[in-house]
This record gives structure tokens, C-alpha cells and sequence, in this order.
């Protein structure tokens, strides 16, 4: 039997329910998902800025809390908190190791970056135009594998570092490398990417994101637990949680992640295994206890997915409010203003009514609000010209309709993403191995 | 009825492509959403939203829907323009959607 636990999601989940699942559920690994689609490329800025830099923001408070139970439990970390810069985390890791008086060995796992190696000039996904003519580029970082993790699990590491891996693989490698599962054994490993699919978003399937009036009521949230799995050698698994934690997990919460993010669920590419869905079955063993089995693949595609940074200039808003009678006819003549005076400059104006219609982009013939904030937004290549939106939300206040309150602007420099695909032979995949007692 | 009151759904982003789940509290809802809620029905409710095709997958083996929405997202998480640039919310637009029963 093999225990690994999720200990978080994304970048900025919480941090003590990693603590209660190393100190209750008698894991063998511990995996932290920290890396969104868009954090690479802020991380790889950062690296351009401080060469040391680059890894996870929040890498050294998480690590100083969880490295003495890491070690005192003897539980292997897996992480991509290495973001833009794994070597530089490594050595950030061991550096926190040392001040703590603790011993380890780190692993670095390097080679997603493909930044020399994609064509700059081919169309991207869902893209109408060549990838440099989206903006200057900062970053394309490949998503690796299993292969690219299993030689830091076959070396003496304590802490495995990488940056860009499928979120999965980190999930799915620890079982591979313990089971001695063949690469050919595609269920295997089908079966074992859902496991990590349903463990990778933390709460998500422990009843976070999930609480809903009567239907789905979900005991003691504040409190919730991050889910843990046990799994056999043939794969099957059992997804759970520490006792006495808040949360939930049933099958309405497992089938709710089961989906998450999901097209395809016959054909789910991951760089490992092409992963079907459609015959996983899932019950309800006991309290908090779902079993998953009879997850099915096939094998893996030819090419690795590659996430592209590049700058996509500024995004300007503004925001007012209106209240009372008559709110929404002055937030709609504000708009009408607002438009009059921005439209050449931003031909794309984005004009919503939040209270009203700003999330739903409707509202299915919902009743009229007592008060509405209007939001502006646009995109463009200069910073002053970005501005602009935020500044004639604020001139609103003297030349707009009556008793607009509460204006706010705000300009920030964005940065899209784009995907295209590699050869995976391209991809070469190497680890760094740092000890602190080697001194390296 | 709404959906809200036999079904819950999760969003799922990947560029400007959104994935609704639709699973029923009781299992034996199943047939009775496949038959009703058809990708021209959530198109048709969504048409504010899904600005290309809707591809609806099957789960029998777990009773479950997932709607694959098209040009859904304004461009996408990194460079939409939206409010709620992930559409994480859509679930619950989906909820609003009404069925005979």
C-alpha cells in the first residue's frame, strides 16, 4: 500500500493542512502543486530580474513549516515549486535545511524550458496569428513527464524540485516507481494518472469549491482536510482524508473533480499515458473513504504540450457605483459616455454591470438591483494610454451622471499564454542532486 | 424545474475552451438529463456566453454529462477581459437552465 497526499492545489493554497496530513496519515510522499498556467512566465521575469530567483514565491514559508515533518516522518516531497528556477529552489531548500540543523538531500529537475527550441513562427492553439505576433515572448516551458521525475525518485532524494511537469505526473511517478509498474501498462497507468487527476487540486475534491445551500452542505470548512490516497499495486485507490478534519468526500465531490477541467474523457492527454475515463468506477466504502478503480489508457501522444509567456501589454480598469432608483439607467449612461470617450483608443471595450450581469455575461431575466458598480476594461500596448480607462471612470465623479461613489482604477501589465506542442524527443530532462552534507 | 434542483456542476478552463460538468444527485436522473439537456439546448441557454460548438460527452459509468464549450471564455484566462477571467462561475449559469420534468 502507497499513501500520497496532496498537500496543496495552487500557488497560494493553505499551508496547515499539509502539516495535519504529515503528521496523521502515515504518508509515504507528499506532492505540492503550486504552478498555474501563467505563473512560469511572472516566475521567469522575476529570474531576469535576480538570477537566484524565479521558484515559487511562497517556496520558503511553506518549506520552513513542512521540512522537519517531512524528515521527522521520512515522507519524499514532490513539488514544482521550482517554477522558472528548480536548481536556484533546490538551493534555497537546502539553505532552510541547514538552518534548521536538518540533513537532506535535494533534487532539481530540469529541461522543460524550450525557449530555444520552439518555432516562433508557427500558429498556436486557437491562435489566428503567428506566435511572435502575439508580443514579445519571455518564456515556453514544456510539460514533462514521469520520465523526467523518475531518476530524482531513483536517486536518494528527500525533496524532489521541479518546474513545469504535468500536474498529474507528480501524482503519478511515486506510484510508477513504486509499484516497478512497465511503461507499457497502460491501464496501470491510466488508472494511476486519475488517482493523481482527483488528488492535484487539494480541497477541490474534500469538499472544497463545493458548498451550496442545503443540497451541498459541507461540515466544518474552516477546518478542511486535504485529501490523501491509498493505493494498491494494481493501482486501485482509495481517496480520503485525516479524521477529524472539516470537509467532505463522497461520490458527488469525487465526480465533480473526476471532471474537472476535462474534455475528452475518453482521451485525456497527459505527456505519461492517454488517459480514459470512461470506465472508472467509483464507491462509497465507508465515511470519507471513495474507492476509484478500472481506470483505462493507451499510449501517450508524440508531442508535449508547451505553454508560451509572452507580454501582452496593459489591462486598464475602472469602477463606480450607483445605488437607489434609477441605478442601473445612470451606470448604462455612464457606459454610454464612457464609450463615447474611450472607443478609439480601446476597440475592444469591455463594459459590465456587476450585480447585474458582469460574471454570467446575463442575467436570464433576473430582477433589477437596488445598486450596480459599472467596470471598464481594455487592453493596450502603452501603459498611459492604459491608464486612460481608469482615469475617465474616476472624471465621472464631476462630469458623469449623478451620485456615482466609489471609483477605482487600476492598470496592470499582463501576460498571456499561449499553448503549441513539441516533439518529445526534443525534450531531454536532467537532475541536479544537492546534499547538505555533501556540501555540493 | 431549474437544473439546480436535480443536478451540480464544476467549470473547468483551458484557453478559451470551457468544460461544465452536470451530474445528478440521484443516479436515476441520468437518462432523463442526457434526453433534455442536449448541446443544442445548453447553446441555446448559454448563447450569451459559448460563441462556437458544444460537444457533449457521455459518463455512464459514473452518471455524469461534461459539456465541452467552444470560444467561451473572451480569449481566455491570461488575456480575457472578463470579470471572472477563468468563467469559473458558469457552473452555476448552467444551473439556471430550466427543464421539464
Amino acid at each position: 500500500m502507497l499513501r500520497i497526499g496532496s498537500g496543496a492545489g495552487f500557488s497560494g493554497d493553505r499551508i496547515e493542512p499539509a502539516e495535519v496530513l504529515l503528521k496523521n496519515a502515515d504518508l509515504d510522499y507528499l506532492v505540492l502543486e503550486c504552478l498555474a498556467e501563467r505563473t512560469i512566465a511572472l516566475a521567469q521575469q522575476r529570474k531576469i530580474h535576480e538570477q537566484s530567483g524565479g521558484y515559487d514565491p511562497l517556496l520558503e514559508k511553506r518549506i520552513k513549516r513542512l521540512l522537519p515533518l517531512l524528515l521527522e516522518n521520512k515522507v519524499r516531497l514532490l513539488t514544482n515549486m521550482g517554477a522558472a528556477n528548480p536548481i536556484a529552489a533546490a538551493r534555497k531548500v537546502l539553505k532552510i535545511a541547514q538552518e534548521l540543523n536538518f540533513s537532506c538531500t535535494v533534487a532539481a529537475v530540469v529541461g522543460d524550458d524550450v525557449l530555444d527550441q520552439i518555432d516562433l513562427n508557427s500558429v498556436p492553439w486557437e491562435g489566428n496569428c503567428l506566435i511572435a505576433e502575439f508580443g514579445p515572448i519571455i518564456s515556453a516551458n514544456a510539460y514533462m513527464g514521469i520520465d523526467a521525475i523518475l531518476p530524482a525518485l531513483e536517486s536518494e532524494a528527500d525533496i524532489i524540485i521541479t518546474g513545469r511537469v504535468a500536474d498529474p505526473s507528480l501524482f503519478l511517478a511515486p506510484q510508477v516507481h513504486h509499484f516497478g509498474w512497465s511503461r507499457e501498462d497502460y491501464n496501470k497507468l491510466g488508472q494511476g494518472l486519475i488517482t493523481g487527476h482527483l488528488l492535484e487540486c487539494s480541497s477541490q475534491i474534500s469538499g472544497g469549491y463545493f458548498a451550496d445551500g442545503h443540497k451541498k452542505e459541507v461540515p466544518d470548512l474552516a477546518n478542511i482536510g486535504f485529501p490523501y490516497a491509498a493505493i494498491d499495486e494494481d493501482g486501485r485507490s482509495v481517496i480520503t482524508k485525516v479524521e477529524g478534519t472539516g470537509g467532505l468526500i463522497d461520490l458527488r465531490t469525487v465526480k465533480e473533480q473526476l471532471l474537472y477541467e476535462v474534455h475528452d474523457p475518453a482521451e485525456y492527454l497527459t505527456p505519461d499515458v492517454t488517459v480514459d475515463f470512461s470506465t472508472v468506477q467509483l464507491k462509497e466504502i465507508n465515511n470519507n473513504q471513495v474507492e476509484v478503480v478500472n481506470g483505462g489508457g493507451k499510449a501517450c501522444p508524440q508531442s508535449l504540450k508547451v505553454s508560451v509567456g509572452y507580454h501582452a501589454g496593459f489591462l486598464g480598469e475602472g469602477e463606480i457605483s450607483y445605488a437607489g432608483s434609477n441605478a442601473l439607467a445612470r451606470a448604462e449612461l455612464a457606459a454610454e459616455i464612457l464609450k463615447e470617450r474611450l472607443l478609439d483608443d480601446f476597440p475592444d471595450l469591455r463594459i459590465d454591470f456587476i450585480g447585474l450581469s458582469s460574471v454570467h455575461r446575463t442575467h436570464f431575466n433576473g430582477p433589477e438591483p437596488y445598486e450596480v458598480r459599472l467596470r471598464v476594461a481594455g487592453y493596450h500596448s502603452s501603459k498611459e494610454t492604459a491608464s486612460l480607462i481608469g482615469e475617465e471612470v474616476e472624471a465621472l465623479y464631476l462630469n458623469g451622471p449623478a451620485a456615482g461613489g466609489g471609483a477605482r482604477k487600476k492598470v496592470t501589465e499582463s501576460i498571456g499564454v499561449l499553448s503549441t506542442l513539441i516533439d518529445r524527443k526534443k525534450v531531454k530532462p536532467e537532475i541536479y542532486l544537492l546534499g547538505t552534507e555533501k556540501g555540493s | 424545474m431549474k437544473l439546480i434542483d436535480i443536478a451540480h456542476s464544476r467549470a473547468g478552463d483551458k484557453g478559451n475552451i470551457l468544460n461544465l460538468s452536470l451530474i445528478p444527485y440521484k443516479e436515476k436522473d441520468y437518462e432523463r438529463l442526457c434526453q433534455k439537456v442536449t448541446p443544442k439546448a445548453v447553446k441555446n441557454h448559454l448563447k450569451d456566453i459559448i460563441q462556437g460548438d458544444v460537444i457533449r460527452y457521455e459518463l455512464p459509468n459514473v452518471k455524469a454529462l461534461n459539456f465541452v464549450c467552444y470560444q467561451s471564455l473572451l480569449g481566455g484566462v491570461t488575456t480575457s477581459l472578463a470579470m471572472d477571467t477563468h468563467g469559473k462561475s458558469l457552473s452555476s449559469a448552467l444551473l439556471e437552465m430550466e427543464i421539464d420534468y
